[in-house]
């Protein structure tokens, strides 16, 4: 099946090589992909030829997987192999990075042993590896929950408000069986992924939701855990359950190791996971949120050709119960080219906006819900061709791209879906009582609204 | 080697499925295929691998096959992407003969697609993208419903982007065209020329049914005068004109005004042949041509200066007035100054045929074109599930299929007769070997007699190869005087059916020729005839693909006789 298996960075370094079949090259050849890759116009396809081998890859966190074959086989699975050695690398050596994978390179190579022979996959399971990996991982710093650094937990990348063991996400989930006894955690995230299209005249044309439960487990594998999603969750057009409108989604798929006997009739998953990352649930929505939009933009243009003034004045508005707020908003607002000055006025001190690489970039740290905010920017453009016509306009001017919005909606699911409980079977010899996180939370995917 | 379960099961389905002989035994084989199928606890990669090992398998009879697919049904709802694909691959191999099963998988197989094209690993989406396209060539309504899905975002990657362009193209039906045609005219005025480009060609494929939409999009996008936009516009119409004759009358009318806009050889071709064909019924015709050719000094593509040429020549049958001057003008230049000789020879074909007279030139190059409409029932045509069903889930429709058949070209595969000891522990999916080769394989006993088969083909390349790997088996000499007829000799040869791959010119030195025969075993006789100068000798070498002396024997002595004739003939 695989050839070859490398990785790189970001800037073509070869961090790992590994030769299974020994029928092709030699380590030369992570060179020519490299070359081959940045040699491209524009980003890569995924599938490159060169020398009657293929280079599949994936980009993740920064490094290029890359995997050479000679044969016609099938990419789904191996994209997904390349996935999965990805999160089992993120697993065993905190997470995935060029320096947490050069210092662990020999435990790198032990679990390629283990998991590829001859270039055939053995296994991925971190169950069955973990009888076979010797090697300990290699920490940057010991693990301490009072480090309130801002690394986010596995997933999305966050800044959390309350404590919380947020250097969680770095520490190698198998590491030395001594420390076994130290905390018992379970992580559960209900992650949804917005993607919104909103068309100039406001109408919406596109939305869809996906959403995925994943638990990262730090209890010793075997233990039971049933975790309660909402009773009224409906799957598919046609259910109804409870009274009223309910939560519906359009479709589900679960991890093989789930058992879904009680979903039926409460709602709720059994499993019995293994020590690492699981997505549990996966679940789409499309057309029809219950919620209202998150966000509205309501821009109006003002185009004086003749002495090339843009004026852009942007109402932003957001559309989330009072309580909530929405982080990271940023708006990025692709603009004509040439343009050479922009002034701007916000409506709040702690906005910021700047031009960069062709664009608009309007940064809000913190946007509560059912708040307007507004901004005026007025650029120079000189000599910018268009529809011709003499004065100002209000059309848009070429180049004046959707905005695209991104932004974090903690504690918040677009569809609805609340993770009612999570519940571990009782363990006798018990340590002490394992903690759960259970976290609720959406971002923007591609939230795009034309002007 | 994957892991399938205990030792004894994998024995026995290493050799179940790589033996001949086990294969032909059918119930044995049989047996071990149901405890493959039946075999649980696998984690994904072993399902996947059982999947391709299945692909091998032809089931006996109907219920057979039927009772296979009730057992997989599972895999095709398992969480895994490779899993799912595999099964819907063997599903739609196995059946092959019941097109309504394999429309039914494509529709099980429709959900677990979409949600891949939408998944966050980007590429995953666009292995799934390139499915879909596969898929949409042999039904096209099937997504059809989904468009919404293959919007393209903003911050997509450029690949995936082009990809769901293309699939939009594709699958446009009555009910969502208005949609796409929206969304599709958004991307053509996006920041990235290329992007904006593929756009475009896609609303001109859907133009082909949907033609007064999309000419009214076109038109409007005409008014923007951008140059990449013109350009892409341009090439659209001039496809259009030719394909859909209806919409001739909206082209001519948004033609005037283009040709400042346009700056690059293929925009440039297109106006001009649109100015060329149909410009009785574009007022400005004439002038717009004579604006190219007070420039065509400057011109730098020739391929714009062979179709002007062209174009000029017929807007003269048709308005010979205004045009016979500058007509007069270009044929000088073209003929005269012009350094390109491909320009040049066209200026003088086209000058003499004009000498031979304007009528006989008029109908040459007016005469009335063939249906084009004809052409275009048989490009759509759709293409049977089974055609493609082999390369699905492979890395095939990842590249597009013209892409593969230069890749495998170069690679030079060429598997001569099944080897099948070596068709490894772990075979790919290569197709079950047939029955005719498997005959071949076995030993069969010599004739004496020889019998060469008449029209026998071999290419160049292939002669050459096998001329490398094999080893001389026979030389001699024969005893030659003066030069050698070449077309003689081939005759001769041609006679006795043996096929003549290259022959030197009569006269050059040294002289040599090359010959290859195909008895009706399928061995291979590959002969060298050479003649050195000055020496009355010829040197024959034969090298044969099968060590078989006595059929090497009359081979060689079916060669003497030929060339003892020739020889005697001459002399």
């Amino acid at each position: 099946m695989i050839s070859q298996f490398f990785i790189l960075s970001s800037k073509g370094d070869l961090l790992i090589y590994k030769d299974f079949r020994g029928d092709s090259g030699g380590r030369d050849v992570a060179e020519l992909f490299y070359r081959k890759l940045t040699g491209l116009p524009d980003e890569s396809p995924v599938v490159m030829h060169h020398d009657d081998r293929h280079f599949i890859h994936i980009r993740h966190s920064g490094l290029y997987l890359v995997a050479t074959t000679s044969e016609n086989i099938s990419p789904f699975s191996l994209l997904e192999l390349l996935s999965r050695l990805a999160t089992l690398l993120g697993d065993y050596c905190g997470s995935l990075g060029e320096a947490t994978i050069s210092r662990n390179v020999a435990l790198v190579y032990e679990l390629l042993d283990e998991v590829l022979d001859y270039g055939y996959v053995q296994t991925t399971s971190t169950e069955v590896l973990r009888n076979f990996i010797q090697t300990e991982a290699v920490v940057s710093k010991p693990f301490s929950l009072f480090d309130l650094s801002s690394v986010g937990l596995f997933g999305a990348e966050t800044q959390q408000s309350k404590v919380a063991p947020s250097s969680a996400a770095s520490r190698p989930v198998l590491s030395s069986r001594s420390d076994q006894s130290q905390k018992n955690e379970v992580f559960l995230d209900v992650v949804e992924r917005l993607s919104v299209l909103i068309a100039s005249n406001g109408s919406l044309l596109k939305v869809d939701v996906q959403g995925e439960i994943r638990l990262k487990s730090f209890l010793p594998s075997g233990s039971e855990m049933r975790i309660g999603l909402t009773e009224e969750f409906c799957v598919g057009k046609s259910e109804l359950r409870g009274y009223g409108p309910g939560i519906r989604v359009d479709e589900v798929s679960f991890h093989s190791s789930v058992y879904l006997d009680e979903f039926e009739s409460h709602r709720i998953l059994r499993l019995q996971p293994p020590q690492g990352e699981l997505t549990v649930m996966r679940y789409q929505l499309s057309d029809d949120l219950p919620s209202p939009l998150p966000f509205r933009l309501f821009p109006s243009v003002q185009w004086d050709r003749g002495s090339g003034r843009l004026q852009v004045y942007l109402k932003l508005r957001c559309d989330l119960p009072p309580k909530s707020q929405a982080l990271n908003v940023r708006l990025h607002l692709p603009l004509p080219r040439g343009v050479v000055s922009l002034s701007q006025e916000l409506s709040s001190p702690e906005q910021k906006a700047e031009l960069g690489e062709g664009a608009l970039r309007w940064d809000l740290p913190r946007v509560q819900g059912g708040s307007q905010l507004s901004g005026l920017f007025q650029m120079d453009v000189p000599g910018l061709p268009g529809p011709p016509g003499q004065g100002p306009s209000a059309s848009a001017p070429l180049g004046l791209g959707p905005a695209s919005l991104s932004f974090e909606l903690p504690r918040h699911t677009c569809s609805g879906l609340q993770v009612r409980f999570l519940r571990l079977a009782f363990r006798p010899c018990g340590n002490a009582n394992p903690h759960k996180w259970v976290r609720h939370l959406s971002h923007s995917d591609a939230y795009v609204i034309r002007i | 080697m994957p892991y399938l379960g205990s030792e004894d099961v994998v024995k026995e389905l290493k050799k179940a499925l790589c033996n001949p002989h086990i294969q032909a035994d059918r119930l044995r084989y049989r047996s071990v295929i149901q405890r493959v199928i039946r075999m649980s606890k696998l984690d994904q990669w072993g399902q996947a691998e059982v999947l391709n090992f299945l692909l091998r398998y032809q089931p006996r009879s109907e219920e057979e096959l039927f009772d296979i697919l009730n057992l997989l049904d599972s895999f095709l709802k398992s969480s895994s992407p490779g899993v799912v694909m595999g099964a819907t691959k063997l599903f739609l191999i196995l059946a092959k003969k019941f097109p309504h099963v394999q429309t039914d998988v494509l529709m099980q197989v429709k959900g677990p697609l979409l949600a891949a094209c939408s998944s966050e690993s980007r590429e995953l989406c666009f292995a799934a993208l390139c499915h879909v396209r596969q898929i949409l060539h042999s039904l096209p309504g099937h997504f059809s419903s989904h468009y919404k899905k293959f919007f393209c975002s903003y911050s997509e990657p450029h690949y995936i982007k082009l990809q769901k362009v293309e699939v939009l193209c594709e699958l446009v039906n009555d009910e969502n065209v208005q949609q796409v045609l929206e969304e599709l005219r958004g991307y053509c005025t996006d920041v990235s020329a290329d992007f904006a480009q593929a756009a475009i060609l896609a609303i001109g494929g859907i133009a082909r049914t949907y033609t007064d939409q999309c000419m009214q999009i076109l038109t409007e996008l005409l008014g923007l005068r951008q140059e990449h936009i013109t350009t892409v516009v341009v090439q659209t119409f001039r496809d259009l004109a030719w394909l859909c004759p209806q919409c001739t009358e909206a082209v001519c009318q948004a033609l005037p005004g283009c040709e400042e806009n346009i700056q690059d050889s293929e925009g440039k071709q297109a106006l001009i042949w649109l100015l060329g064909v149909h410009g009785k019924r574009i007022p400005n015709a004439p002038y717009v041509l004579e604006d190219f050719i007070e420039n065509v000094k400057s011109e730098t593509f020739p391929a714009v200066k062979m179709e002007l040429l062209t174009a000029v020549l017929r807007l003269f049958f048709s308005r010979p007035a205004e045009c016979q001057d500058m007509l007069g003008r270009l044929l000088h230049y073209c003929i005269e100054e012009e350094k390109d000789m491909a320009v040049r020879d066209r200026g003088l074909f086209y000058y003499r045929l004009l000498l031979a007279g304007i009528s006989e030139a008029k109908q040459i190059l007016c005469s009335p074109k063939s249906d084009p409409s004809l052409r275009l029932l048989e490009d759509q045509a759709e293409r049977p599930v089974n055609s493609w069903a082999l390369d699905f889930n492979t890395l095939v429709p990842v590249y597009g299929k013209a892409r593969w058949a230069t890749l495998s070209k170069c690679q030079g595969v060429e598997h001569h007769g099944p080897e099948l000891p070596n068709t490894a522990a772990f075979p790919t999916s290569g197709p079950l070997i047939p029955e005719e080769n498997k005959e071949r394989v076995q030993e069969l006993p010599d004739s004496g007699a020889l019998m060469l088969i008449p029209n026998h083909q071999l290419t160049a390349e292939c002669f050459e190869k096998t001329w490398l790997s094999l080893k001389v088996a026979h030389q001699q000499v024969f005893p030659w005087q003066g030069a050698v007829h070449p077309d003689t000799l081939q005759m001769a040869l041609q006679v006795v059916n043996i096929q003549t791959i290259a022959m030197s010119r009569a006269g050059t030195q040294p002289w040599k020729a090359y010959l290859s025969a195909q008895d009706d075993t399928g061995c291979l006789f590959l002969t060298e005839l050479l003649l050195e100068p000055a020496n009355l000798q010829m040197q024959i070498s034969v090298k044969q693909s099968e060590a078989r002396t006595e059929t090497l024997k009359s081979f060689i002595s079916v060669l003497e006789t030929v060339i003892g004739t020739i020889g005697d003939i001459k002399s």
